[in-house]
């Protein structure tokens, strides 16, 4: 979104209503955010019992076109884009060579020769930079639109309820990971059922002057029915709760897709042909990968941190890479890389809390499902 | 305004003067940049206190803060009702969120310890 002068944080077109709300606005990835209105925890209820409202319009927003554009994706992301026709949204990643992710993304497919990735805060340039590094062939065009774009996500049981009553698209035929285009309290918008939360919901891409009016009514529209605007604090335990990787944190340029969890966006289908860390990632996903990102449970008082040592016996063998009190389940959860060997669910380690050894637990994930 | 009738630290809490003893707590500031408190954990009955040593921890969702005593002195009771339910440090943080009274080994240190009026100052400065 909007580029400020050099070294000052850079802002969404929806920061001053934050300001206004009362929002606690804090620093991420370059950016004035807020990460709380009313409250963590009861925001992150509310998604999970009514809905929130979600500005993430520092996401960014890279643009493929061209004939050459479907080959060109499948010559860089880890899925199958063949798997999606127009309309449809798909989880994949930009790849390095050793199997681990530049970035993980999601595609959207306008019409065979258009395409929108959808990208993190952080790394909006350097995918760029990246993508244009694998020199697209002929026939195919990148363009950086972030700025063009703000996101608004619009999360839990009642979302669709809410949206609908702002917009004429039928929802009900809005199925997961599809979207579809229309007006949205009265300006064109791409409506996508995604989200990062965990529940139900949308995600809503509109132009950065028309934001501030569809956050309103959208605010408007879902009082009586317990919508709350939700920071990034609840975002982040919210995601978690789902077991869903944050960029940075649970996978970077050093941790595979299949080590991640994510070997299920990676394809190995003959017709998608090579691509940067198919041969690591094919190998990994026929032998097993030699450490696994788990979930666990803090079985001591205290929360386990994002950078906080892992112990198994007197041995540090890493660290957590995201752990919160997680307020819907009333547990101390977090995730962490174990050698494979030691990653079963049941398996026992201990987090060094602050100096002090408190045992966690290897649990199932995700921690939290949410009923169909 | 914070109570007037209690001294305040840089650390952000508050000491109440009941006699010979202090009654402890984190201030209403204080509370609201930790935003939900999740965790408290507080010394045992009987432990000596010396002035700036840790005695307890706060954690919120997203924040973690070391507690500091005051002034010097011995722990005579604590709030047992607070790490069952750390929400009341966001919900009352000047009364049924107190945290534990000491028994002063110096009254005279209250004297060093800022009043609501020159707190308030302090909060402003700091938040700029």
């Amino acid at each position: 979104m909007e580029q400020g002068p050099p070294g000052a944080a850079r802002k969404t077109p929806l920061n001053a209503l934050h300001r206004e709300a009362g929002a606690k606005m804090v620093l991420f990835g370059g950016w004035d955010m807020p990460v709380e209105y009313a409250g963590l925890i009861s925001e992150h209820l509310a998604v999970r019992q009514a809905a929130g409202l979600f500005d993430v319009s520092h996401m960014g927003q890279l643009e493929v076109t061209g004939d050459g554009a479907l080959a060109f994706l499948q010559r860089v992301t880890s899925n199958d884009v063949a798997k999606i026709g127009d309309g449809q949204c798909q989880y994949t990643a930009l790849l390095l060579p050793n199997g681990a992710p530049v970035d993980d993304v999601v595609l959207y497919r306008f019409g065979p020769a258009r395409f929108l990735l959808v990208v993190n805060a952080g790394n909006i340039e350097k995918d760029f930079d990246w993508l244009r590094a694998q020199s697209p062939a002929g026939g195919c065009q990148l363009a950086n639109r972030s700025d063009e774009f703000a996101l608004l996500a619009l999360q839990g049981p009642r979302a669709q309820e809410i949206l609908q009553a702002l917009t004429a698209l039928p929802l009900e035929g809005v199925k997961y990971y599809h979207f579809a285009q229309g007006q949205v309290a009265g300006v064109d918008a791409v409506v996508s059922r995604t989200g990062y939360t965990g529940e139900d919901g949308f995600e809503i891409t509109i132009a950065p002057a028309a934001a501030p009016a569809a956050w309103t009514a959208l605010l408007e529209q879902g009082r009586d029915k317990g919508l709350v605007p939700a920071g990034l604090g609840a975002r982040d335990t919210l995601r978690l709760e789902a077991r869903m990787c944050l960029y940075g944190n649970d996978i970077d340029e050093t941790t595979t897709l299949v080590e991640a969890g994510l070997g299920w966006i990676v394809s190995l289908e003959e017709h998608k042909g090579d691509f940067p860390g198919r041969a690591v990632l094919e190998a990994q996903k026929a032998a097993g990968p030699p450490r696994r990102l788990v979930g666990f449970e803090v079985m001591g008082r205290g929360i386990a941190r994002h950078g906080y040592p892992v112990q198994i016996g007197e041995r540090v063998i890493g660290a957590v890479t995201s752990g919160t009190y997680a307020p819907f389940l009333k547990k101390n959860i977090g995730l962490c890389y174990l050698p494979a060997a030691k990653a079963a669910v049941g398996t026992e380690f201990a987090v060094d809390i602050r100096g002090q050894r408190v045992p966690a637990r290897v649990v199932p994930t995700p921690f939290y499902k949410r009923a169909k | 305004m914070d109570p007037q009738d209690r001294r305040y630290t840089k650390e952000h809490e508050w000491i109440l003067v009941e006699g010979d003893r202090a009654r402890v707590g984190i201030t209403d500031y204080a509370q609201k940049q930790l935003g939900d408190v999740v965790f408290v954990e507080l010394p045992a009955v009987g432990r000596k206190l010396n002035a700036h040593e840790v005695f307890g921890t706060v954690e919120s969702v997203k924040a973690v803060s070391e507690l500091f005593a005051p002034l010097a002195g011995e722990v005579v009771e604590v709030n047992s009702l607070l790490p069952n339910a750390p929400e009341k440090l966001n919900q009352d943080p000047y009364g049924a969120a107190w945290m534990l009274v000491l028994k002063m080994a110096d009254a005279a240190q209250v004297q060093a310890l800022m009043d609501a009026a020159a707190y308030a100052a302090y909060v402003q400065s700091e938040s700029k």
